[in-house]
């Protein structure tokens, strides 16, 4: 082999750098977050597989509609009237930023932008 | 036609997939299995190839020039395009790694009547090229959300760069668009450009075809298909192969199934292709040698070690046959004992 020096310390970095997850990671792996549900209430505006999978696609829909084209209609939901609102629906069950939306959006480092414009709650 | 194989393969590739993970126990297979064994493909593979390369002697300088080289002191030279030292070497190398610099003299060749042959400059391979590479790796970057924990900060910042736009939600990411983008240029060029059309091969197709599937099953995954895609199951199954402890803890999309294997066929099929590039770069000797071959002398590797030999160590060791049949020498026998 040729410039042994080089080529084995290119190829040891190169497999440090695609490793970096192994070594990162060592011992640091916290648990799966748990958001913590309401106790009172049980319902939803959307069943619970659908709400986790497309809530951010329904608020962002709500926002169009309310804030681009005045649309401030209420959903009615076996019997429950919901206003098309983060704080007013959403918030209203879910009062905890840190205990609910924060526990997943930190583990997968989603960060939405709904709190440039909504003010968080004191926590 | 020579597209067809390979877009078969691909179509097939994600069927197995598709088809296979709704038999339960083979999301296993799927998730944690030949992943692991993708992933050994790939750094075996690549250290191997690298390896092999490097067994290959390079006995003489052939730098590709294409400057004034280095000739009297007083004469201007071309730092980049003929350097004569490592620093220069390793400038050039810096520049075409980063910067695609050898694209930028893409040219086109183009035959009116006459006939007469003209060549343009044509940046567009360079432009997409480069798109395609970075928004790459952007991507890489933007996926180690889901096997670091916590996230590093680097990680999170790339994130936020890429979705700046803030378009919908989930956020759009700027690479997403790029990379479809790049990739539809990178094939459409190869079908609809005669010259390129005629040197393109199956394992030209293969990688782009697979490339493609890889980005639309992740947009899909993002922005249209939500149903079942559990970020937190995924990032627990992705952080568990990292510190080899896998846990598959809920039903996730098959589409995710199908992601995960197309990359890992991409692993797995990367040093056995033209991907290895990758590696290659580093060690074309065009490219990382010093055109110096003026200024130092270069020793063939292989040159068998020669041992000078003088007429009168010749003569030592042929003197008595020389004497025998009558040749003159210098230093005659010793004479003969009593």
């Amino acid at each position: 082999m040729y410039d042994s020096g080089k080529i084995i310390t290119g190829l040891i970095i190169f497999v440090l750098l695609v490793t970096i997850p192994v070594w990162y990671n060592r011992g640091t792996a916290s648990n799966v977050p748990e958001p913590e549900l309401p106790k009172d209430v049980k319902t939803c505006v959307l069943p619970k597989a659908e709400i986790t999978a497309k809530h951010m696609q329904l608020l962002n829909q709500w926002r169009d509609e309310v804030i681009r084209t005045g649309d401030r209609s209420t959903l009615e939901i076996e019997g429950k009237q919901y206003p098309k609102s983060l704080m007013l629906a959403c918030m209203k069950c879910h009062t905890s930023k840190v205990k609910f939306c924060d526990k997943c959006h930190d583990y997968a480092s989603v960060k939405p932008y709904c709190w440039d414009c909504h003010l968080a709650p004191v926590e | 036609m020579k597209y067809a194989f390979p877009l078969a393969a691909v179509i097939a590739l994600v069927l197995i997939a598709l088809i296979a993970v709704q038999i339960p126990g083979m999301q296993y297979l799927f998730g944690v299995v030949v992943p692991y064994l993708a992933m050994a493909l790939f750094l075996g593979g690549f250290c191997y190839r690298v390896i092999h390369w490097a067994k290959s002697p390079v006995p003489f300088r052939i730098p590709t020039t294409c400057g004034q080289g280095y000739t009297m002191p007083w004469i201007k030279y071309d730092k980049l395009e003929a350097p004569v030292n490592t620093g220069q070497v390793v400038a050039r190398m810096f520049l075409e790694i980063f910067l695609f610099r050898s694209l930028w003299r893409n040219t086109k060749a183009t035959v009116y009547s006459g006939p007469k042959l003209t060549y343009e400059s044509s940046k567009w391979l360079w432009l997409f090229g480069i798109l395609f590479h970075y928004s790459f790796l952007v991507i890489i970057i933007r996926h180690m959300r889901l096997f670091l924990d916590p996230i590093p900060g680097i990680v999170s910042f790339i994130e936020t760069g890429d979705s700046l736009l803030q378009i919908g939600a989930p956020v759009m990411y700027t690479t997403d668009v790029t990379i479809i983008l790049a990739i539809l240029f990178l094939f459409a060029r190869r079908v609809f450009n005669p010259q390129v059309r005629y040197i393109s091969l199956v394992n030209d197709y293969f990688p782009l075809f697979l490339i493609f599937g890889i980005c639309t099953t992740g947009i899909l995954m993002r922005f249209f298909i939500r149903t079942d895609v559990d970020i937190n199951a995924i990032k627990q199954l992705a952080v568990g192969l990292v510190t080899f402890s896998p846990t598959i803890v809920a039903d996730i999309s098959s589409l995710f199934y199908v992601h995960l294997f197309l990359v890992c066929t991409l692993l797995a099929y990367f040093p056995f292709s033209k991907l290895m590039h990758m590696g290659g770069v580093f060690l074309s000797p065009t490219r990382n040698l010093a055109n110096n071959s003026r200024m130092v002398r270069h020793i063939n590797p292989w040159n068998p070690e020669i041992k000078p030999h003088s007429y009168a160590g010749y003569e030592d060791e042929f003197r008595e046959d020389m004497v025998e049949q009558g040749i003159p020498v210098e230093k005659e026998l010793p004479a003969q004992g009593e």
